[in-house]
């Protein structure tokens, strides 16, 4: 894991006393809410519907076990004693006091983390792959370029003013965890004919109300280019975004309507003036970093495990753990484990300070302190023996975290919606635990993988056009009312959902998934996931049983 | 419609509602939607606003002041909008935590 130097530190504990003044000055009714706001924003601090909301960063979905503590404890401590896990690999807290953020942030430095880039025009938190390091495909750790892209981006004087925000994601897998084609820049690191390693850059992803699958306007950029290509794509949307109308600042929109073709070229001219400027990265520099990123101590252990074996063939509950929340790993005898945060009867992402708490000893005892949060809202410990797993998965079941769904059904992605969120038109967290509580885990495993997604607005914190069934809430005449659309993925294959039909009520809604997943259930074909009979057939067979019409 | 004025604690970030009485100068805030003071006009309602947001705007004490409407259920002050209903209690899905937790009603 990167651990700060002294220009981190100092950085991160200078924002601490700089909010701190302005926290007081505010108090004090030196500034108005006005000019203290998009103070507040800089350092995630929100206003929502009950109280102030801190969203604090974890840089790229990594943090250790002592992390994990802080975060208890700032739950325990100045929080109603849980978090949020957010679809950008961050925390969210609900009840947070004005005058006790500067403390909270305090306690963050002190961990090496803070609340910088969760909000405002600038570049935020970089996503990446949870299990980036580890996975058994990687063609190399992105973690490494994710974190020279934190160093370069934080408090980049030419990027904090940008038109709209901006999300950059990079993975090292061909098949993608880190859904780079929805973001503002996604890179998947690839090798080119001669076996050399760098990146397909893809840039005008997103979702929100105009939502787009992002276009490569690169196929292969060499690493040492990595940070003057990034600055080249900056350059020309700081130019061309709109600052004119919110809803079309975002980079999606600029490339859609300057023409990919025509972008790429404004890249590329920029590009060759600062190519070989400061901005090339020299090999030690990165080296040096990737050597935060380097493999744990592995233990030389046999592929096989023989009480994990015996364990899974006596134990249908574990044996169903094993065969939903547990990944290959790159290292022989070592598994990667997921940790579900989406228990039924809870809200998706949230955690506990005691389920914090207990992550942490896990990650302590079983995976080198090491563990992730994903952008699908739950927890990773990227390495852990496989011989190990019964004992891990003992432990999880006493700590009701040892539901056996990832990717099924209940694993849903769901935005805080209007439970919390000032911008919500509907709940989404409600919609979510009923469609979970509809379907018993037998059910869920008949159905197989199947990724629903919901967002409480248009703004798709919940990810609803990437879901194989999104579900978007909308406000109709004062009620609450939610729109089915089926398809989506975000995926290597990344496609955005299509809209079944006219909405639903909260109470009709979930009938309407049933009768989708009825339908699926009587159309597929043998082996066919969800999303693979969807491509078959298209939206007809869904759309008949649900409105009994084509 | 009858319209309140509601708002949050700049402090705390707690829903809070301008208070029976308020007048320019002298403005109180209260936790709870009975106390609230009720315009039964839109005339009514803007003066309200009007003595909110200046007390916003100088007292350092609560932020985003805003009108809404309420109705009487059973002798009770209501919202009439569910978004406004889920602020003055709480969230749904954690009925132990907001006002709701604390014994109020909306």
């Amino acid at each position: 894991m990167y651990r700060y130097d002294e220009h981190d530190h100092a950085l991160v504990q200078d924002r601490v006393t700089q909010f701190r003044r302005q926290v007081e000055r505010r108090m004090a009714g030196e500034i108005s809410e006005e000019q203290f706001r998009p103070l507040r924003l800089m350092n995630g601090l929100y206003l929502q519907l009950h109280a102030y909301m801190l969203r604090v960063a974890i840089p790229y979905g990594t943090l250790d076990s002592r992390q994990m503590r802080k975060l208890a404890y700032i739950a325990r401590r100045y929080d109603k004693g849980y978090g949020h896990f957010t679809t950008r690999q961050n925390i969210q807290y609900n009840w947070p006091k004005l005058e006790e953020t500067p403390d909270i942030l305090a306690e963050l430095a002190e961990v090496e983390m803070h609340a910088i880039q969760t909000s405002g025009n600038c570049i935020r938190n970089v996503t990446s792959d949870q299990y980036a390091g580890a996975a058994k495909n990687e063609i190399e750790d992105p973690r490494i370029w994710c974190e020279i892209a934190r160093q370069w981006s934080t408090l980049h004087p030419e990027f904090s003013f940008l038109p709209r925000k901006f999300k950059i994601a990079i993975t090292g897998c061909d098949n993608d965890r880190a859904a780079v084609k929805v973001h503002d820049i996604g890179m998947i690191m690839k090798r080119d004919a001669s076996g050399e390693v760098g990146f397909e850059v893809i840039v005008g992803g997103g979702l929100g109300r105009t939502p787009f699958v992002g276009k490569t306007i690169r196929e292969f950029l060499p690493k040492e280019h990595f940070l003057s290509y990034l600055e080249a794509v900056l350059r020309v949307y700081n130019q061309l975004g709109r600052r004119d109308n919110k809803y079309k600042a975002r980079i999606k929109v600029t490339l859609h309507e300057t023409g990919k073709e025509e972008f790429a070229r404004l890249v590329e001219e920029e590009w060759m003036e600062i190519k070989d400027s400061t901005l090339k990265l020299p090999k030690e520099e990165v080296d040096r970093i990737a050597k935060h990123f380097e493999p744990p101590a592995f233990r030389a252990v046999p592929e096989v495990a023989p009480t994990t074996d015996a364990r899974a063939a006596s134990d249908a509950g574990f044996a169903s753990w094993l065969r939903h929340n547990i990944f290959e790993h790159k290292t022989q005898g070592y598994s990667i484990a997921n940790i579900s945060v989406k228990p039924m009867g809870e809200a998706p992402g949230d955690a506990t300070a005691e389920q914090m708490d207990v992550m942490a000893d896990l990650a302590d005892e079983f995976s080198f302190s090491e563990l992730r949060v994903t952008h699908s809202q739950n927890v990773v410990l990227p390495h852990v023996e496989r011989e190990a797993l019964p004992a891990l998965y003992d432990k999880l079941v006493e700590a009701g975290l040892a539901t056996a769904n990832l990717g099924l059904l209940s694993d849903i992605i769901c935005c805080p919606g209007l439970d919390y969120c000032a911008l919500a038109n509907a709940r989404s967290i409600p919609i979510a635990m009923k469609i979970a509580e509809r379907f018993t885990p037998a059910k869920q495993e008949e159905i197989g993988d199947l990724q629903v997604k919901i967002s409480g607005c248009i703004n798709a914190c919940g990810h609803h056009h990437v879901g194989h069934i999104g579900i978007l809430g909308v406000d109709r005449k004062g009620e609450e009312h939610y729109q089915v659309q089926l398809g989506g993925s975000a995926t290597e294959e990344a496609a955005l959902g299509k809209i079944l039909g006219r909405g639903f009520s909260a109470d009709e809604v979930v009938e309407v998934v049933d009768k989708i997943i009825a339908t699926y259930l009587d159309i597929r074909e043998d082996g066919e996931e969800f999303i693979e009979t969807f491509r078959r057939v298209g939206q007809t067979p869904f759309k008949e049983r649900v409105y009994g019409t084509a | 419609m009858s319209q309140i004025v509601i708002a949050s604690g700049l402090g705390s970030g707690r829903v809070v509602f301008l208070a029976k009485g308020s007048k320019t100068g002298a403005v109180a805030w209260g936790g709870l939607i009975e106390v609230s003071e009720v315009a039964a006009d839109d005339a009514r309602a803007a003066e309200l606003l009007a003595i909110a947001e200046a007390d916003a705007a100088t007292q350092n004490e609560v932020v985003e002041p805003y009108l809404i409407d309420v109705e009487d259920k059973g002798g009770q002050l209501r919202p009439t909008k569910y978004r406004e209903v889920i602020r003055c209690l709480g969230p749904t899905v954690r009925e132990d935590l907001g006002k709701q937790a604390e014994g109020t009603s909306a």
